[in-house]
């Protein structure tokens, strides 16, 4: 009923899919994007663009404050400084601004181009709408792409919420949506950059699909639920570009205190005007002649001020939350609002699924254990005949287990004639008769007991306790049996995934709660949760119960994450503060979380919360610095105001600078050429490291904070030097 | 080494009393003690019920109004009130709102002189009466502040705070404090001035008919006064000496009493904060940050002062010997307790001296100076440790986001409406500072108004707005700002333009730093208590106790270097005379 598998065409896909790739791998410095953000950066030069940050605002105004009384000078205006020194001043402050925009702008170029490979997806591609629902499953049948009076032709951007559409293979799938009928593999490359085709089906937890993404063989009926323009892959180019790009509650937080700093340093420096004012006016009297400081001198008040307002971590804030988003997306991990992804570095309890991310997939046999006068590896031979042809996981690792015994008999060919027992949810069983009459089972215990029973065996007597020994231990026991005899266990265990207790460890000492979910019995669960090393773990987990659990954690005063894919997990996805949809998943959980990882890979929520600590950390450390930072400036810049009413103090200066321009001029330079320098750590982000609130803070501090207070003096020193050298 | 022994006993009695006296006062603030029936009785008059901070701020607003009405009516009747045996008048009505201001903000900035300009009448119904009520608001705005941050569901009555707080702490210190003074010869009476024959006739000089001069020996109600004007870090002398005279201090052992009673109280808060949380831990990081800065302030001034000779003595034929800089200095407390004392009273505002500060050597006035500027080593009761927590807000803040989280204190998360609320706080003292300082210095009410040119003059102009913001109260001195009776003799230089500026500086460095933390906490309590986490950032451990005094002293400096330079410094590095 299907048409043939065909072969992916290797246009289109396969160029987005490269060109995304490339934008990920794009250096920090890419040529063209330096380009656009140096355009860019004299566009924001616009007073209402520039007034969005106030920090750097107060720079602006200061500036052209600065270049016109440098214009006034230059047509007569008497002033203690010289021409030169106010030119000089005039293009540093005017570059300090410069570079704070180029700072936000190179951020929002890489987040464009980011855009820009997700775009080429969404272009208008043709869409087969049915007229009626209900055709569905016929139309799927027989639909061949030609004309039919059930279904019309019309382009992706026409479609509303509700309409149905019919894709074959090589089609583009037109719009985000549900499947409600049939199965194909998709490629989803252009999303996810994973170049492998995923398979997606009507019903069950696999059903969603998204616009942009190709169908690579089979057929679907797609109901659209995402209206055009307001689509899954829209919203995402929006909030890459940053055009609708919130600010997060830390980063208001964070711009208020940099603002009430800003009017701290404004009242500081103003001040200072009438004061520097008092001292000429007594050493006027105390000496009979006319004396100015640059401490009246408006350009170099002005200078002062810009070094005291955190003008380093003003310029790099929107950066930085840029840089973030760009992070996640890096990790293949859509955010739908920044705020989702700095929520996510103050998780306290994550759910994580067992199987996929604690545990491989599936169970496998690790042990024979003989019951009667048997080996281990006859034990061994009967389980492997008896799964000879079971393709389940199970059945698959007893024959690789058997197989690996050193003393196993290597089992050969089957013989002619001999009859699988399929596994049926009735018998629980499964097995061979083989020609020679032998007739092995394998499978549940009270299952092969009750067989055994059935034919006149007899059971060991220490069955029922070896069984449970088994299953008390987390693992689940396999009765096989030959004829009326019972051979002996095979011991089913969850492998967990190597290195797991250790990340395991590693999120406890980043202070994460972590806790399993699993639908297996609470014996099975508490084992396999000690083994692990998880905090927690909800066993036998219905969609209610995970509810209740986050609803209780949340309770607490925690806040959850947890990763899911199927429609049942929706509420739950809601509920938790940070909800992973996978994109495998259905349109449900998808619009139900607020992040989706386009890997489906069980474990990145252990990476998003690394980001979202990394984006506050990055904060945090960079405004601590821009602040640390001003204690240097205060000793270059004060004695310089004071250099000619009060000659004396060049006691404190302790940089023991060449001249009070020269000084001025290098704490006005440090303070601009810190930007650019710290652009690449805003992009990249602070390292995080799992050791502990008490130690990273040591750590950061002794970085950004004693390093703040430290390298100024050395820089501002270095600056002077090189000036000096030129004057 | 002798120097140094009299401010390590200070600070060791203190430290020592501060352990049992700050858990009696949270036993008190927690309501815990079982009162005398009639008592109780009172206090359930008093109780007006369970506030919320928008409540609990009103209260004290409206109390502090009719408190500044009350205050002006006493003050500008004194003339017709009784206990007025030596006839003072009415004092200048701009110096009568600068001392209402004064007194009701626990500042005690004093433009006139004790006992010249008021009767004892004013003396007990405006001045113990104030210094009473002004210290217990201090004190409650703590204990509501600490109920917040605690997470209870009301901030608690500030009536019944208030009551708690003057009747069962405050006036029986100050009974048993009067008693001690008393005993050391601190005079309490209402009988006027002693008119005392000098024993070399006109040694007083001469009256309009030629006749010798009788000598005036003011007295009074003293003992009354003392008690509560350093147990509550008031300040306001009963004399205009303060505690330089002999009445008011009169022996090396009072003096040591008195700096211990300035003490007690805001070093025994800090333990009761910690007591009311039940977390000793966050106690002890602030009590330790506290007593490191003002062990620094201690030392500086008694290195810099008493271990140093004046500098202005130097090539004069003075032998200055060991005794440092004894300029304006009270002899009998000993050399080092000039200097110990400015530390003392200025670490948390109460503002008494016993020295003229004006003398300290140039570098020694920095502790001062640094003591009101910071205004949170151990600070005015109460309102010390709130200016704290401010700073305190503002480290866990960049710390917080420093370990990769939304910064939290005690368990609440700091969000952009406690940050508005704490920088506000923060914003106000440096403006009011550093505005007025900058205005006056440039104007003729700055420069004319000072006894010195220059530096100093200019540090006599910064250390009176300090002293009004910080409401610290002690004064520089050397500034014309006493008018005195409203007759009609021409105006001092621009004194009224000095009563009206540090009258509306005390009134605003009040009351904002108070009703926004008050805010703050209540902002804080309404939230959810996260968990703690191996995560969250500690506030009880070193580290943060150097975060903590890194974000005091970085913005402490950021915010007065450049006056401290100017001033203080300038003087000290430049010539003399200067």
């Amino acid at each position: 009923m299907y048409q043939p598998m065909t072969p992916p065409s290797a246009d289109a896909p396969a160029d987005l899919k490269s060109s995304r790739r490339l934008s990920r791998r794009k250096g920090l410095f890419a040529p063209d994007l330096l380009k656009t953000a140096l355009v860019q950066s004299f566009v924001m030069l616009r007073p209402d663009i520039q007034w969005k940050n106030p920090v750097m605002f107060v720079v602006e105004i200061g500036t052209v404050l600065s270049i016109l009384y440098t214009v006034a000078k230059a047509f007569g205006y008497p002033s203690e400084a010289s021409l030169g020194y106010l030119i000089a001043l005039d293009v540093w402050l005017f570059l300090t601004v410069l570079f704070a925009n180029f700072a936000s702008a190179l951020a929002e170029a890489r987040g464009k181009a980011q855009a820009d490979a997700l775009r080429k997806t969404r272009q208008e591609t043709p869409a087969y709408r049915l007229f009626k629902r209900e055709d569905a499953q016929h139309v799927l049948n027989e639909f061949d792409g030609s004309s039919d009076e059930r279904v019309e032709e019309t382009a992706s951007t026409q479609l509303r919420e509700g309409d149905c559409v019919v894709i074959r293979a090589g089609q583009t799938i037109p719009g985000d949506g549900e499947i409600v009928a049939g199965v194909a593999s998709v490629d989803e490359s252009a999303i996810t950059g994973e170049s492998a085709p995923v398979i997606r089906e009507a019903g069950g937890d696999r059903s969603g699909v998204t616009g942009g993404t190709r169908v690579l063989s089979d057929g679907i009926v797609v109901e659209i639920t995402a209206r055009p323009g307001k689509s899954f892959l829209d919203r995402m180019i929006a909030l890459v570009e940053g055009a609708i790009r919130q600010r997060t509650p830390n980063e208001i937080a964070l711009s208020l205190v940099l603002a009430a700093f800003t009017l701290i340093f404004l009242i500081v420096t103003a001040a200072l005007w009438p004061m520097a004012r008092h001292t000429e006016l007594y050493m006027q009297t105390h000496l009979g002649k006319e004396v100015r400081s640059l401490g009246t001198d408006i350009p170099t008040l002005i200078a002062l001020l810009v070094c005291l307002i955190p003008t380093t971590i003003g310029a790099l804030l929107a950066a930085i939350g840029i840089a973030g988003m760009d992070r996640a997306l890096r990790a293949n991990i859509l955010a739908k609002s920044g705020k989702a992804v700095e929520v996510a570095g103050d998780v306290d309890t994550l759910l994580l699924d067992k199987t996929g991310t604690i545990t491989m997939g599936n169970r496998r046999a690790t042990r024979f254990v003989p019951l009667g006068e048997l080996s281990a590896a006859d034990v061994g031979a009967l389980a492997s005949l008896a799964s000879a042809a079971d393709q389940t996981p199970e059945g698959k690792s007893i024959v690789e287990l058997h197989r690996r015994m050193e003393d196993a008999a290597p089992l050969g060919v089957l013989p002619a004639g001999a009859r699988f027992i399929e596994f049926t949810a009735q018998t629980r069983m499964s097995g061979i008769d083989l020609p020679d009459g032998r007739v092995i089972r394998k499978g549940a215990a009270d299952a092969v007991a009750r067989h055994v029973q059935q034919r006149d065996g007899t059971l060991p007597p220490r069955l029922q306790e070896q069984v449970d020994g088994v299953a008390s231990q987390g693992a689940t026991p396999l009765l096989v049996c030959e004829g009326n005899r019972i051979a002996g266990l095979v011991v089913l265990e969850d492998i967990l995934k190597p290195g797991i207790s250790e990340r395991f460890e590693r999120l406890r000492r980043m202070g994460l709660r972590t806790v399993m979910v699993t639908g297996d019995n609470p014996l099975t669960a508490k084992h396999i949760a000690a083994q692990a090393g998880v905090d927690d773990y909800i066993a036998q987990a219905t969609p209610e119960a995970k509810l209740a659990y986050i609803r209780q954690e949340q309770q607490g005063g925690k806040l959850v994450a947890m990763m899911g894919d199927g429609t049942n997990d929706a509420p739950a996805l809601a509920q938790a503060d940070v909800g992973v949809a996978m994109n495998s998943g259905t349109q449900a959980a998808k619009e139900a979380g607020n992040m989706v990882d386009l890997d489906s890979d069980p474990t990145k929520l252990i990476e998003v919360v690394e980001i979202g600590k990394q984006l506050l950390m990055t904060r945090g450390a960079l405004t601590t610095f821009s602040i640390a930072n001003d204690l240097a400036k205060y000793f270059a810049i004060v004695p310089a105001l004071f250099a000619s009413t009060l000659p004396w103090l060049k006691a404190i200066d302790v940089m023991h600078l060449h001249s009070a321009n020269s000084a001025i001029l290098s704490a006005v330079i440090f303070n601009a050429i810190v930007i650019p320098l710290l652009i690449p750590i805003a992009l990249k982000g602070v390292k995080y490291r799992p050791v502990g609130a008490d130690v990273l803070l040591r750590r950061n501090l002794l970085i950004w904070g004693l390093g703040g207070v430290i390298v100024p003096f050395i820089g501002i020193k270095l600056i002077d030097v090189v000036l000096s050298v030129f004057a | 080494m002798a120097v140094w022994f009299l401010p390590l006993l200070i600070v060791g009695t203190t430290i020592l009393l501060s352990l049992p006296v700050g858990f009696y006062l949270a036993w008190i603030v927690d309501g815990r003690y079982r009162a005398p029936g009639w008592l109780r009785w009172l206090e359930r008059r008093l109780d007006t019920g369970v506030q919320n901070w928008k409540q609990y701020a009103l209260s004290l607003l409206l109390f502090n109004t009719l408190m500044f009405a009350f205050g002006f009516i006493v003050l500008a009747a004194q003339s017709s009130a009784p206990l007025n045996p030596d006839g003072k008048g009415m004092l200048a009505p701009t110096t009568i709102f600068n001392t209402v201001s004064s007194f009701l903000t626990n500042t005690n900035l004093q433009h006139y002189s004790g006992e010249v300009h008021l009767s004892y009448w004013s003396q007990i119904a405006f001045v113990v009466w104030n210094m009473f009520v002004s210290a217990a608001v201090g004190f409650c705005v703590l204990a509501a502040m600490t109920r917040g941050l605690r997470g209870d569901e009301h901030m608690g009555n500030f009536y019944l705070d208030m009551w708690r707080v003057v009747v069962y702490v405050f006036l029986p210190t100050s009974f048993f404090g009067g008693v001690i003074l008393m005993a050391a010869g601190v005079p309490m009476t209402f009988d006027k001035a002693i008119e005392a024959f000098t024993l070399e006739p006109g040694a007083m000089g001469k009256d309009d008919k030629g006749d010798p001069k009788r000598q005036l020996i003011a007295r009074g109600p003293v003992a009354a006064v003392l008690p509560i004007k350093h147990f509550g870090t008031n300040g306001g002398g009963f004399f205009g000496a303060n505690s330089a005279h002999p009445y008011e201090n009169p022996n090396a052992w009072t003096n040591y009493f008195e700096c211990v009673s300035i003490l007690i109280f805001p070093f025994s808060l800090v333990v009761m904060f910690g007591r009311l949380l039940g977390q000793m831990r966050q106690a002890a990081v602030i009590y330790g940050v506290m007593l490191s800065l003002f062990v620094t302030m201690i030392v500086w001034a008694v290195h810099f002062d008493t271990q140093q000779p004046n500098p202005a003595l130097k090539g004069l034929p003075v032998d200055q010997g060991e005794m440092g800089n004894l300029e304006g200095k009270e002899l009998r407390f000993g050399t080092s307790a000039g200097a110990t004392f400015s530390a003392v009273t200025t670490a948390v505002t109460c503002g008494s001296v016993n020295c003229m500060h004006d003398s300290l050597n140039p570098l020694a006035g920095l502790t001062p100076l640094t003591g009101m500027w910071l205004n949170c080593v151990f600070g005015g009761k109460g309102v010390g440790l709130v200016n704290l927590l401010v700073y305190l807000i503002v480290g866990v803040f960049l710390a917080g986001l420093m370990v990769g989280r939304t910064p939290e204190y005690l368990g609440k998360k700091v969000e952009a409406r406690e940050m508005k609320l704490a920088m506000l706080a923060l914003l106000i003292h440096p403006i009011l500072i550093l505005g007025p300082t900058g205005l006056f210095a440039a104007l003729s009410w700055g420069t004319e108004a000072t006894s010195n040119p220059g530096p100093h003059g200019f540090s006599q102009i910064l250390y009176e707005f300090s002293s009004a913001s910080a409401n610290n109260g002690s004064g520089f001195e050397g500034l014309s700002d006493t008018w005195g009776f409203n007759d009609t003799k021409p105006e001092p230089y621009h004194t009224r333009a000095w009563d009206i500026a540090t009258g509306l500086v005390m009134l605003l460095g009040r009351f904002i730093p108070i009703v926004a933390p008050l805010a703050l906490a209540g902002s804080l309590a309404a939230k959810k208590r996260t968990p703690f986490t191996s995560g969250t950032l500690r506030t009880d451990t070193l580290t943060f106790g150097f975060v903590l005094l890194g974000t005091i002293l970085l913005v402490g400096a950021l915010l007065f270097m450049p006056a401290a330079v100017l001033g203080p410094v300038a003087e000290h590095l430049g010539p003399i005379p200067f």
